[in-house]
């Protein structure tokens, strides 16, 4: 057993790290918050190139099909620089494919999405803002060869720049998974402004929207099953990527607590201070643990894998934000302005608080596990 | 990383798990007053001779002294087995966790094969002396004395909140050995026989009316020269290498005991009712006891990755300097969550025993005993984050 990241995942987390830190600096990130939709073309080329669009899609499909421990050495990375843009979603959706569609959908949106071509997204959520599939409503009604949409898919992140969208909708007491272009007629995005502008979300309503029966993914196993399991996959890459996002707070605000004076000495001398920061890291390592297991535990389909999933993102779910709290705290006057980056980190991690479920929903599926399985 | 058993961990694993399959004693039924815990005392000694007759006490000990020079992933697969098979803990735990491996780090041949196989077998228990009423966060301060005479040194002083004194056997102390130097420089470690003419073991009684730690006192103890334990005044390294095993090792017995109380939390909350439900169906307790068992989850594996990285680097990696204050706090907050969620009736000492009183109100000293939780936080900051020092 060994519980780090292997040689050979150091060294694509370092070239990683180096990537970001070149491509991605935050006067970078603050341009693309500011623009229309948080998308740099180039940026996303140039991660194509280093492979990272298509880390785990296999190598058939022009991936270079890495692991998901792989995977989350290098979403780590882009939580680091708070990379804007669609990779979670796109990640989320071609596991989906992956999973749910058949050859012929693999090689049509795979390949791309490995090349950097194509970005997509999945659009779960409805009004409710509930993360169960089993939750979903909106109506697929079959209508001839046809599928036909109707309804409104709400928090659909990166909605306006996906190529394709991946709804996950009803059709009498199944679930099905269309795959609808993003200039489909009757489809209509509105972006919702929210609090973090380097990861936008829409409401993409759908008015009779008309999609081939044959392009539904044609499921090997139930839809329900597929989204969940899609989903544990993106939500494991999520936590990586607010750990890098919390490891850049704690290293931000140490610094920051050594080089800061008042009362003619670095604040980091006070332990009032110097415990704030101790806390900051026990968050992070202990967030690091939860996800290296949860990563390794849904890659080797361990029977601990779905627990394992919501142990870690029930934890970095508080952590991260309890992180950036503290890290502002720390910074004192100059942490509560537009101006420091401490702030780019904060509402990131407040958004993925709340992406693929927050702590309350992750507990209650832990409960579900630990508290009532027992109860047989 | 790759958390797949190797062939061997997984033969390891095996073994153990079928061991505790035919050996894991039923579980005691207990109680909290005088006879009854001297009653379990005796129950855990016998069980940890069995323990350590099949092998499996201090398996990363070297073999020569008793024990398996296995890795330390072993022990970590250890703690789990452990934990599923609910087997008792193992008693002798300042011994096993602190004292060993601090004989292991610095002890003479003759010490380590004199000690270390009584350690794993039970037949000497270890207390551990280096608290004084007057030094505690500042252990270094300390003014137990020690003067030579002839090839004996004699002790004279006062420890105090010596836990286990009262049955221990052998006492690792920090004494002063040359109070004209600065306060790290004059001290020194000594191994000394608690049957000594001249100690003498006060009981303090500790608010959940438990006297698990006592008052020592040294007057006029002879301890034979082959008792230094390291170096003569430079028995700081020495009280350095035993705290950060404690740091670093007692985490692995805790977890054991935390995953039995939350087990048995759970199976009441299936029993109990409130508002007409089962407990375990309280929205909000659901809440609390899940988010009990994603921390608990959360020690094991920040523990298993600080073994797997020791063993790999062979230093302790900072994961560790995190795992004294996880586990304290953590299980302060478990009781608290346990009492909320058995409701009134767990304050009875009628109800278990009186085991949720006495465990909710022993997890206070948690985040003192072992070095307090402010102490822990300022090694973090300074030896991990690098701030500058406080003090
Ligand atoms: C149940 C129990 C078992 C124990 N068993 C043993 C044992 O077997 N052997 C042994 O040698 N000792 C033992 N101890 C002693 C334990 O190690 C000390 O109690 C502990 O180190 C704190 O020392 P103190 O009690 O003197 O408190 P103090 O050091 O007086 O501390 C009082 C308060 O001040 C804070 N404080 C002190 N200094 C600082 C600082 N520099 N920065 C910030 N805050 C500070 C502390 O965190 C604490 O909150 C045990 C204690 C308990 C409660």
């Amino acid at each position: 057993m060994d519980f780090d990241l292997s040689k050979a995942q150091k060294l694509l987390q370092q070239s990683a790290r180096d990537f970001f830190a070149r491509e991605c600096k935050p006067e970078r990130v603050r341009e693309l918050m500011a623009s229309e939709t948080a998308f740099d073309d180039k940026l996303w080329r140039d991660m194509a190139d280093q492979g990272f669009t298509g880390l785990t899609i296999p190598e058939e499909y022009g991936g270079l099909g890495l692991s998901l421990v792989d995977l989350i050495a290098v979403t780590e990375e882009m939580g680091r620089s708070c990379l804007p843009g669609p990779f979670i979603s796109t990640l989320w959706a071609a596991i989906l494919i992956e999973r749910a569609g058949n050859e012929g959908q693999r090689k049509q949106y795979l390949e791309p999405i490995a090349a950097g071509d194509l970005k997509a997204t999945v659009a779960l959520l409805e009004e409710s803002g509930e993360w169960n599939p089993a939750a979903v409503m909106l109506a697929a009604i079959k209508d001839g060869k046809e599928y036909r949409l109707r309804g409104t898919k709400h928090y659909v992140s990166d909605a306006a720049i996906a190529d394709v969208i991946i709804v996950v909708a009803r059709e009498n007491t199944d679930l099905v998974l269309l795959p609808v272009e993003r200039g489909a007629a009757g489809i209509k995005i509105t972006e919702t402004p929210a609090i973090d502008a380097t990861r936008k979300l829409y409401t993409v309503e759908f008015d009779n929207v008309a999609i081939p029966e044959s392009n539904a993914l044609a499921l090997t196993t139930k839809t329900k099953e597929a989204v969940e399991a899609a989903t544990d996959v993106a939500t494991v890459a999520l936590c990586a990527e607010m750990l890098g996002g919390m490891v850049w707070t704690l290293d931000t605000t140490v610094e920051y607590a050594k080089t800061r004076q008042q009362f003619g000495k670095p604040i980091g001398i006070y332990q009032a201070v110097q415990h704030q920061c101790a806390d900051m890291f026990n968050f992070t390592e202990s967030a690091r643990s939860a996800i290296y297991y949860a990563a390794w535990a849904v890659a080797e389909n361990d029977p601990s894998a779905k627990l394992a999933v919501s142990v870690a993102k029930s934890f970095c779910s508080d952590a991260a934000r309890e992180v950036g709290n503290r890290g502002v705290q720390v910074h004192g006057g100059i942490g509560f302005t537009w101006e420091h980056n401490i702030q780019l980190y904060y509402k990131r991690a407040k958004s993925s608080e709340i992406l693929f479920g927050d702590a309350n929903y992750h507990r209650e599926k832990i409960a579900e596990k630990v508290v009532d399985e027992l109860e047989g | 990383m790759d958390l797949n058993l190797t062939p061997e961990e997984q033969r390891f694993r095996d073994e153990l798990r079928a061991w505790l399959a035919a050996n894991v004693p039923q579980p005691f039924a207990g109680g909290t007053n005088e006879e009854e815990k001297g009653e379990y005392f005796n129950f855990l000694r016998a069980w940890q001779r069995k323990v350590f007759d099949a092998g499996w006490a201090g398996i990363s000990w070297p073999k020569e002294y008793g024990g398996r020079g296995a890795a330390l992933i072993e022990q970590a697969i250890l703690t789990e087995e452990w934990a599923r098979a609910e087997a008792p803990p193992l008693i002798n735990a300042l011994g096993l966790s602190l004292i060993g491996p601090t004989i292991i780090a610095v002890g003479t041949p003759e010490q380590k094969s004199r000690f270390l196989p009584k350690i794993l077998s039970c037949e000497e228990i270890w207390c551990q002396g280096f608290s004084e009423p007057n030094s505690g966060s500042d252990v270094a301060s300390l003014a137990t004395k020690a003067t030579i005479d002839g090839d004996h040194f004699v002790v004279n002083g006062q420890k105090i909140w010596t836990s286990l004194a009262h049955v221990a056997d052998w006492v690792l102390l920090l004494v002063r050995t040359d109070p004209n130097v600065p306060k790290h420089k004059g001290i020194t470690a000594l191994l000394v026989d608690m049957h000594s003419p001249g100690v003498t073991v006060r009981p303090l009684k500790q608010m959940n009316g438990d006297a698990s730690f006592n008052e020592v006192f040294f007057d006029n103890v002879r301890v034979p020269m082959a008792n230094v334990l390291g170096e003569i005044n430079k028995g700081w390294s020495t009280a350095i290498t035993t705290l950060m095993n404690e740091r670093a090792h007692l985490g692995t017995g805790t977890y054991v005991a935390f995953k039995r109380n939350y087990d048995q939390l759970i199976a009441h909350t299936r029993q109990m009712k409130r508002n007409g439900r089962p407990v375990s169906k309280d929205p909000v307790i659901r809440q609390k006891l899940a988010q009990a068992f994603m921390e608990l989850e959360i020690f094991r594996l920040t523990n298993t990755r600080a073994l797997s990285k020791m063993q790999n680097q062979h230093v302790p990696g900072p994961e560790n300097s995190i795992l004294k204050i996880q586990w304290s706090e953590y299980n302060q907050r478990f009781q608290q969550i346990a009492m909320e969620t058995l409701g009134p009736v767990a304050q009875l000492q009628g109800f278990d025993g009186g085991k949720w009183v006495y465990d909710f109100l022993r997890t206070r000293a948690n985040t003192i005993e072992a070095g307090t939780s402010e102490i822990q936080r300022n090694i973090v900051a300074e030896r991990v984050l690098g701030l500058p020092k406080s003090y």
